[in-house]
């Protein structure tokens, strides 16, 4: 509700402007990412090559009618392998932020509203998180670990959790001192009521958007591993892979190269676009950026 | 002013301490007894149990982390089991590739930045304004292996301009040298300056409207100086932060570019520990680029007292 009564405020103070609604942009945006999404659900249904099936005499065919999208250097369908490609980018950009978004959530929203020494020890947690390089805690848990898809879902999942603690914790914060809270408080509401009935509702709508934002984030993360030949094992197809790959035949054959990235580009975009549409909505502040 | 810069250096001590302390765990983690990859053929179980005494592993975790802290203290940081160099003449071996890669990524970033920025500020609104922030945003779903190759193609194989990998040493060719860095620059620049134009931007817009450039405005200075000698410097605060973030983090290599253009620096020197389970490098360079984040994070709050005299005054 609070976030709301902001809303009509500033409207009030410019009446002009319009606020950004769904547009052109959000519904291409939409329809992209449910055309992934399906096409990824369906692989196994659809009429099409195996992404596993070599064909050493047709490697690195053009683009053509036998092979819509080409053939990668072990002659393998690159739609086919886009589409399967779609299914472990999608899966680990969707499951992963759920690790942040709930242990993060559940840590910003106790340290923005109890204070004292559990938000520095939450914060600080975080900026060590954060401090540490990235790539060398992805590095050695798939080295340790094995390389697999779950293990590079916990592997991002903790990495996003210093970002969630800090969104989690600043909306908390400011939610606490405002008069919802201080009337259920008044009213002697116990500490996990205010935080589950009060508070998490409000908290939950710019977590969601950060969430799609984040989403963007771990799909490219993902392609980064996966490029560097530390994510999907082998012959597993991933778009940063198949990126990868590519990139080894750039002069003979680059589309290896540039349909993976396109397609990931167009995906990261849309959701991206989601977003921002979303955090534009849920932030009460006019868009000043 | 001395209050605040020394809570700062209070509050980033433990953290330095803590990243350390999750390298060591990390490290430890790791599978594979260093013991047996040192002696190879050779290993048997006594002289495997007198190698590993001899390391400190037959100690505990946190006795071998004081241990290891003690020596960092009095400026040891060890040696490695491989190729038993000093991790300190290691690190300064692969130091100076990361630093020029730094240091042209961040002239190219604020050269396409900050006049973009000036632009778009003076004009906000505008289409060259709406124009770059479309595509500011479009950046952001640019991850640098796809810049990466897009510029290989164009510049490598397209044209065949420049190397498209490879790294010749500054004292055997400079021109080559500066060839093989220019791509990889030029990745990392075209994530960056997106960044540091919308902050100068915003930042700068908010400046325009202050009572000072309008008190400049009516003595009828020209707006090219009122822009950049009055405008600019206290508009570039957040710049100065997000810069320094950004050179914070490529001090400590950037690891997928010098990966892709094979350049030998930081970053390719932290993912061959890690492959060769050599801890000892690991655990140094985690914390040289820890501690070389902390360092620049704390001149930038440094340069603000010297950009911004209402700071130094207290006043802001």
């Amino acid at each position: 509700m609070a976030v709301l009564d902001v809303g009509s405020d500033t409207s009030a103070v410019t009446p002009v402007r319009k606020r950004r609604g769904p547009g052109p942009l959000f519904l291409c945006a939409a329809s992209w990412l449910v055309l992934i999404g399906m096409a990824a659900i369906l692989a196994d249904r659809l009429p099409m090559q195996s992404p596993f099936d070599m064909d050493m005499l047709g490697k690195r065919l053009p683009p053509g009618s036998a092979h819509l999208l080409g053939t990668d250097n072990f002659g393998r369908d690159v739609l086919a392998r886009l589409i399967y490609g779609a299914r472990i980018s999608l899966s680990v950009g969707l499951l992963a932020p759920v690790i942040g978004v709930v242990i993060g959530g559940c840590l910003g929203m106790l340290a923005g509203y109890f204070r004292g020494p559990w938000e520095t020890l939450i914060t600080g947690g975080a900026d060590v998180l954060l401090a540490f390089p990235p790539l060398v805690f992805a590095l050695a848990v798939t080295t340790y670990l094995g390389q697999s898809i779950p293990n590079m879902i916990l592997v991002i999942g903790i990495l996003g959790i210093p970002a969630f603690t800090r969104v989690a914790r600043a909306v908390t914060l400011t939610l606490s001192q405002r008069e919802f809270v201080v009337a259920a408080r008044a009213l002697g509401a116990t500490h996990a009521r205010i935080l589950l009935r009060e508070l998490l509702p409000n908290v939950a709508l710019p977590l969601l958007a950060f969430f799609l934002l984040l989403v963007a984030v771990t799909i490219v993360v993902e392609g980064a591993l996966s490029f560097l030949g530390l994510g999907v094992p082998p012959p597993a197809p991933s778009w940063g892979s198949m990126i990868g790959e590519g990139r080894e035949s750039l002069e003979i054959a680059p589309w290896l190269a540039f349909l993976p990235a396109g397609v990931m580009f167009i995906t990261v975009l849309a959701f991206n676009v989601i977003g921002d549409t979303l955090r534009a909505l849920t932030d009460p502040r006019p868009a000043r950026l | 002013m001395f209050g605040f810069v020394g809570q700062r250096l209070l509050y980033l001590v433990p953290v330095l301490i803590a990243v350390t302390m999750l390298t060591f765990l990390i490290a430890s983690l790791l599978p594979g007894d260093l013991a047996y990859v040192m002696l190879g053929d050779q290993a048997t179980p006594d002289k495997v149990a007198a190698l590993r005494a001899q390391l400190g592993y037959d100690l505990p975790l946190w006795q071998r982390y004081l241990n290891w802290l003690g020596d960092v203290v009095t400026g040891d940081l060890g040696r490695s089991f491989r190729t038993g160099e000093t991790i300190m003449s290691t690190v300064l071996d692969r130091l100076p590739v990361s630093i020029e890669l730094m240091i042209l990524t961040e002239i190219m970033a604020l050269g396409l930045g900050i006049p973009l920025a000036i632009l778009c500020a003076v004009r906000s609104g505008g289409a060259l304004d709406r124009f770059l922030t479309g595509a500011a945003f479009a950046k952001l779903s640019l991850p640098s292996y796809m810049v990466a190759i897009v510029l290989i193609y164009i510049f490598a194989v397209e044209l065949n301009w420049l190397p498209a990998t490879g790294y010749v040493p500054l004292a055997e060719d400079p021109w080559g040298n500066l060839r093989s860095f220019l791509l990889p620059a030029m990745t990392l620049a075209f994530g960056e300056w997106p960044v540091l134009m919308r902050v100068l931007r915003s930042d700068m817009i908010a400046t325009l409207q202050e009572d000072y450039i309008a008190m400049a405005k009516a003595k009828g200075l020209r707006p090219a100086r009122i822009l950049l000698v009055h405008a600019l410097k206290p508009s570039s605060l957040t710049l100065i932060t997000v810069s320094g973030i950004n050179i914070g983090r490529l001090i400590g290599g950037a690891l997928i570019v010098e990966t892709i253009f094979a350049l030998p620096g930081i970053g390719r020197l932290l993912v061959g520990a890690i492959y060769a389970r050599d801890f000892m490098i690991l655990q140094g360079v985690v914390l040289f680029v820890a501690a070389g984040f902390v360092v620049v994070n704390f001149v930038v709050d440094l340069l603000y007292a010297v950009l911004d005299p209402r700071i130094r005054h207290g006043r802001a």
